[in-house]
């Protein structure tokens, strides 16, 4: 069998039995990179073959030396192309870190690193991971394996297409409003959102620095489980980090059944604008829960109508502050043939920047600006923590909450680029989670008529992400939807 | 009309701490351009702050020694703008909460007290340079500052004359210097002074238009641009203008404020809680321990210098500026209770030897314990007062004790009492004719015979003693 067919747990299995090597990976992956990413387009930065020939070489010596193994030896990672990897360009999807270099690692990079993985290169995404498609990239969309002329979704859509299209075994996203689970349902794969401050942000490139998470996209719930343990963590760099008691999450994935688990169904997240394929998909699934042994419940949380318009205030306002250094005076991309400082500044950033960058950017200067600071920034931290204290609530009766990823499967490519209000929409049920800083996955369920996946989405209580993944397990290993791959076609 | 000035300052103080007041980087002064920076002071993308724990104990001892309210939960703010110096393009700075909230200070006028209510301090990271004198086209930027911690501390509009302002920010700078919080280097740019001034016709209460000066880098310039300033504002009241507000820069040649920018387009900040950084908490005993660190302050120091050591106001306050030199005399005066004695050594012999070696008290060759081995000799009456003072430079210079020193160069005074009648005896015989003068009722004449006996002896007798013996001698 094709080793890129394999998943990450199979796959580590068979180099620590010593069946294959680094370099058979290397190889393996390299053929496939070379068939398919023409078509995929995940990547914008590719390390070169001969590059990771050496490094599988380099892991191969070590290994026949020492004899010690570690759980990613080997195993071939894409890296969304906003966390920063020393040495190895990270444009953030923009023209403006188009040659940006960075000169140090991402704490989780420096995390990865210690087990010596092959790093494949940089996933395309929505620039600075603003957006739900990845046709905002400076560098192109990347295409959907399942049906090319479909988006990957956003922003982290390289990394979910790569892992989708066996690019590589697993791949880095990072979740904004719903960067990692949303891409995740529309390629047919796991996606996790760590609770907020359980993975380090330290040299993840900010968006929205009180929402920003990375986490693991993943052929199955296993394989997250293992790439979150190989990222989580405290981090005295990231003042945000949770200086908590890190488990052994592959320990969560074992048990098939979820006894004695109560499961929320909210029903705001069933109401109008549903398509009817994706709720008939994520209520089979429901049904699945409850055979596995789950109670479920009908919950209600009434806030979650204000939950987009709140995450598009406070997101675009840090944002708005965040995006502030690329100004062309100390790296990046600077505007040619300015003559003073004003003029320079104003050249490179509208150059610089992609209109939904600039789009959040104004949005977000004006939410914070003198005389509407109140009105809008100031009462959507009120209303996020309403809401958050309805999730708080609602988690005290309940163990877990499911609900669809996406109101839709994926759209064409080209669809909603003229109505951003309506990509925004596409978000309408991650974006919670991500304001109250929970602990989400998104698990495949099924397919549509069309042939295109749809996601079933499972959040838990703050720092529980082992409940989520033993819930999101069971109910993997009672379907065979991870079974299923894309044929890609020419 | 007589118009009353109300002046208000902002001073902004670098922390001596050693790292900046979000990243490991050393604070240190002149090191070569863009040396001393990191991701995190770079602004660079995916770089997040730390909080320097160092810094936040200065600002709350500095806010304890200006009696403030400490707020025990406070929080950071992004200060948003652009501008080459400032890498994030926003500033990480404390808006709604700050850590100190408001507090006084008193100072001293013309003699008279007055108390000075400050508003608020707050922590800040400091910018870099832009620096215009560089071998291409354009301006470069040096980071090296950046990110550097600074306390804001703003007062009340309570301070009416240059004067004030001048105590004020010396009793300021010297409270700082005192708590090792700042070193106070105003050439340097530690210590850095924003008065704002505006004029209101005396006796109404509602505040005029408010003028902020910058670029004042000394205590001069800050008493000659506030005098040039209400003089201006004076002026142009007096002839029916309106004062517009603004900014503007004290200009050293030209001896006057000059426009800098109009307040009309005054920047929008757009002040938001930074998310990088959570809420700074502390607790009410962590407080309390600080205020155990904060010294005896400077002005407290030379009252009691007054009371209990008896010195006169001179010589208290001279002592007391330096915290270092106040060390030092006390020192002394434990081992040695003669105050003004040691407070003469110090202030006269020391000083003069400190300052030609621009050395400080703390690191003086001579500790307190080895003075005093030399004014016990002086008591004593090993060596006379004279002798010590010539032999001091040679004392201060040489590493020696007192003791050695005195021996290896013969210097012990003649104290005996024989070998003096005997010196006596041979200057009365050379000196018959002052000697009949003497008796004839010329007291004066008593110094050139005493003069006479210290020849005779290389300097070495004991001249009370001499003085005593002539007497008696003469008498008879």
């Amino acid at each position: 069998m094709s080793l890129f067919k394999l998943t990450l747990k199979e796959l580590q299995g068979k180099f620590t039995a010593g069946e294959i090597s680094a370099v058979d990976i290397a190889r393996s992956y390299s053929l496939r990179l070379s068939q398919v990413e023409p078509k995929i387009k995940a990547y914008i930065t590719l390390t070169p073959k001969e590059t990771l020939l050496q490094q599988a070489k380099v892991i191969d010596d070590g290994l026949k030396a020492w004899r010690k193994t570690q759980p990613l030896m080997g195993m071939p990672l894409g890296i969304k192309d906003n966390i920063c990897t020393e040495g190895i360009r990270t444009t953030c999807g923009s023209r403006m870190l188009e040659n940006f270099v960075p000169p140090y690692d991402a704490t989780v990079m420096g995390r990865l690193r210690n087990h010596q993985p092959l790093i494949l290169g940089k996933t395309n995404l929505d620039e600075f991971a603003m957006g739900s498609s990845t046709e905002h990239s400076a560098f192109g969309p990347s295409r959907n394996p399942w049906n090319q002329k479909f988006i990957p979704g956003g922003s982290s859509g390289g990394s979910a297409a790569a892992v989708a299209a066996d690019e590589c075994v697993a791949a880095l996203g990072s979740d904004t409003g719903g960067s990692i689970r949303q891409p995740a349902a529309c390629c047919g794969v796991v996606g996790l959102k760590p609770t907020y401050g359980r993975v380090s942000r330290f040299g993840l490139v900010a968006f929205a620095s009180s929402l920003d998470q990375i986490g693991p996209i993943t052929k199955t719930v296993t394989d997250a489980a293992i790439l979150l343990n190989a990222i989580a963590g405290f981090d005295p760099m990231d003042s945000t980090s949770a200086n908590r008691d890190l488990p052994d999450f592959t320990k969560a994935v074992k048990k098939k059944d979820i006894k004695k688990l109560i499961i929320g169904v909210p029903r705001e997240y069933f109401s109008e604008g549903l398509d009817t394929e994706v709720f008939e998909k994520v209520q089979d699934a429901i049904q699945v829960l409850q055979e596995l042994g789950g109670t479920i419940r009908e919950v209600t949380l009434p806030s979650t109508e204000r939950a987009i318009a709140t995450y598009y205030l406070i997101a675009t306002a840090e944002a708005s502050s965040n995006l502030a250094r690329y100004d062309g005076v100390r790296f990046g991309f600077r505007a040619k043939e300015s003559r003073e400082l004003a003029e320079m500044y104003r050249s490179t950033r509208s150059q610089g920047f992609g209109p939904e960058v600039k789009r959040r950017i104004m949005l977000g200067t004006y939410a914070l600006s003198a005389g509407y600071y109140e009105a809008y920034y100031g009462k959507a931290q009120a209303v996020r923590t309403l809401i958050q204290q309805e999730f708080d609530a609602v988690l005290q009766e309940v163990d877990l909450l499911v609900s669809p990823v996406m109101p839709t499967p994926a759209f064409q490519l080209g669809e909603r680029l003229d109505d951003p209000l309506q990509m925004y929409l596409s978000d309408i049920y991650t974006i919670p989670a991500s304001l109250s800083g929970l602990p989400a996955i998104s698990v495949p369920c099924g397919l549509s008529k069309m042939g295109l996946p749809i996601g079933l989405q499972l959040m838990g209580r703050p720092f529980e992400e082992a409940m989520v993944l033993r819930a999101a397990y069971a109910y993997e290993q009672a379907t065979d939807w991870r079974m299923k791959r894309p044929v890609i076609r020419s | 009309m007589a118009y009353e000035p109300v002046i208000g300052v902002e001073v902004h103080a670098q922390l001596q701490t050693k790292t900046k007041l979000f990243c490991g980087c050393p604070t240190s002064f002149g090191l070569p351009p863009n040396t001393q920076v990191c991701p995190t002071c770079l602004g660079l993308p995916g770089s997040l702050p730390v909080l320097n724990r160092r810094a936040v104990e200065m600002a709350v001892r500095t806010g304890l020694a200006l009696h403030c309210e400490i707020m025990l939960t406070n929080q950071f703010s992004r200060k948003n703008y652009l501008y080459p110096d400032l890498p994030k393009g926003y500033q990480i700075s404390q808006f709604d909460l700050p850590i100190c909230g408001p507090g006084w200070l008193d100072i001293s006028v013309n003699g008279e007290s007055k108390r000075v209510r400050i508003r608020r301090a707050h922590l800040e990271e400091d910018a870099g340079k832009n620096v215009h004198d560089v071998p291409v086209e354009g301006s470069g930027v040096d980071l090296n500052r950046a990110g550097t911690p600074l306390l804001e501390i703003v007062t009340e509009p309570d301070l009416h004359s240059s004067d004030e302002v001048d105590a004020y920010l010396k009793t300021l700078h010297d409270l700082l210097v005192y708590l090792d919080v700042c070193d106070g280097n105003m050439e340097q740019g530690s210590f850095r002074c924003e008065p704002n001034v505006s004029l209101r016709p005396r006796g109404q209460e509602a505040l005029g238009t408010k003028v902020e000066l910058k670029n004042i880098n000394s205590f001069r310039f800050a008493k000659e641009a506030l005098d040039f300033e209400i003089s201006r504002q004076t002026e142009a009241l007096t002839e029916g203008e309106t004062i517009r507000q603004e900014t503007r820069l004290w200009d050293v040649q030209k001896g006057h404020t000059v426009v800098m920018r109009s307040k009309e387009e005054a920047h929008d900040y757009r002040y938001f809680p930074d998310p990088d950084l959570l809420s700074v908490r502390m607790d009410a005993e962590w407080v309390e321990s600080l205020r155990q660190t904060i010294p005896e302050l400077p002005a407290a120091r030379m009252k009691r210098f007054v009371t209990e050591y008896h010195l006169p106001e001179y010589d208290a306050k001279l002592l007391t500026d330096s915290k270092n030199l106040a060390d030092y005399f006390e020192a002394c005066v434990k081992h040695f209770p003669h105050p003004k004695t040691v407070s003469n050594w110090v202030m006269g012999e020391l000083l003069r030897e400190l300052n030609t070696a621009n050395t400080s008290p703390e690191s003086s060759p001579v500790s307190p314990e080895q003075l005093v081995e030399l004014l016990q000799l002086v008591e004593e009456g090993t060596i006379s007062l004279k002798v010590a003072r010539d032999l001091f430079p040679e004392f201060y210079a040489s590493g020696k004790t007192p003791e050695q020193l005195v021996n290896e160069k013969g210097l012990v005074q003649v104290s005996d009492e024989g070998v003096l009648e005997k010196l006596i005896e041979e200057v009365l015989a050379q000196h018959s004719a002052q000697v009949e003068q003497y008796r004839g009722g010329k007291e004066t004449v008593l110094g050139f015979l005493v003069g006479q006996v210290m020849k005779a002896s290389q300097g070495k007798a004991n001249p009370g003693k001499v003085n005593a013996l002539l007497k008696q001698h003469l008498a008879s």
